[in-house]
């Protein structure tokens, strides 16, 4: 590979200058709306965890804290109110689970349907290791198996002794 | 020998007709749990009425149609027809206002006309997140005894009354 110029110095520092507020956006810190309020710490760690692990199901990428649309907005008001009102963690996921499917979950629970999920990219990988390691095998036992014959052995001698001219 | 390299396209043409799949599927369409279970029960004041309360039960004994909808909603401009044909079939269909302001919803009624048997104005949504709706319109078919037999996300068309909706329809009021 060619080494960089020093003049393509500054527009590699531009580029990576460029893509820092990106990175800097990546992580949502509050929710984009009304702030909740909680009586206790613990309420409101509970509060930020169960909307960070909760799809928005309008924008499907996106969790409840990422999302601005309205049904994510009142779906984190509902969460705050049934913290304030003495429902634990389980509660909540169950109440949303019932109405929206393991779907707003954005780590689904382990069962019969979701066994492709969980398992699909190891055992993928697995057939790639297997066949990988085949055909590694297979062209180990091939390139030993086979000894030169006669006409070749010639010629390799004849090569070496012309110091390495084939005449052929 | 010769079909080891036949995997290669075997292997293939079974990841193109996965992801041809996969194209054709709507990652819009949340299987909703609530299919096969009672409606949730809500008591909500009349959209055109506001002394009149419509509750739940009130659907009760016929299988009828439950429409969410709201008047900022677009696609539920282009359904309207579709429900004025179902009433016009038969079909009891109720219609479940979604996030609206009463002014703006009747006047959408008066705009694109009337097929509903009796509205509930739901402005807060919060019936909506007990039914789990998150994109109106959103369309519940219910039994006579409240059960949730079929829910169709997004626009109703034509064909999806003439192969979903009608057909299970008469096969529940035959169940009645």
């Amino acid at each position: 590979m060619r080494p960089w110029k020093h003049a393509q110095l500054p527009v590699f520092i531009a580029i990576i200058a460029l893509l820092i507020p990106f990175v800097a956006m990546a992580g949502p810190t509050a929710p984009p709306s009304e702030p909740m309020t909680f009586e206790t710490e613990a309420e409101e760690q509970r509060y930020q965890r169960l909307i960070r692990e909760l799809r928005c199901t309008v924008c499907q990428n996106q969790n409840l804290i990422e999302s601005n649309a309205p049904l994510a907005n009142d779906l984190r008001r509902q969460i705050a109110l049934m913290i304030n009102d003495g429902s634990d963690t389980d509660e909540i996921i169950e109440y949303m689970v019932a109405r929206y499917g393991d779907f707003v979950l954005f780590r689904p629970p382990m069962k019969a349907t979701t066994y492709l999920l969980w398992f699909g990219p190891v055992a993928m990988l697995l057939i790639g290791l297997a066949a990988l390691g085949t055909i590694l095998w297979r062209r180990r036992t091939q390139v030993a198996s086979e000894p030169l014959s006669t006409d070749e052995e010639e010629r390799l001698r004849r090569i070496l002794g012309d110091g390495g001219q084939d005449k052929t | 020998m010769k079909l080891r390299f036949l995997i290669p396209l075997v292997a293939f043409i079974a990841l193109v007709g996965l992801l041809f799949v996969g194209l054709s599927l709507d990652p819009r369409e949340i299987p909703s749990p609530l299919v096969g279970k009672e409606a949730p029960h809500f008591d909500l004041p009349e959209l055109r009425n506001e002394e009149v309360r419509f509750a739940r039960d009130d659907m009760l004994g016929k299988p009828a149609l439950l429409n969410v909808w709201a008047s900022w909603c677009v696609t539920c401009r282009q359904e309207h027809p579709m429900l004025t044909e179902l009433r016009r079939l038969g079909v009891p269909v109720y219609g479940l206002n979604y996030k609206d302001t009463r002014s703006d919803a009747l006047r959408f009624l008066a705009q694109f006309g009337d097929p509903y048997d009796a509205i509930g104005f739901d402005e807060s949504g919060l019936v909506g997140i007990d039914f789990g709706v998150y994109a109106t319109p959103e369309t519940f078919l219910i039994d006579s005894n409240g059960k949730i037999r079929f829910k169709h996300i997004g626009m109703i068309t034509p064909e999806v009354i003439e192969t979903r909706i009608l057909p299970l329809y008469r096969q529940l009021e035959a169940e009645t």
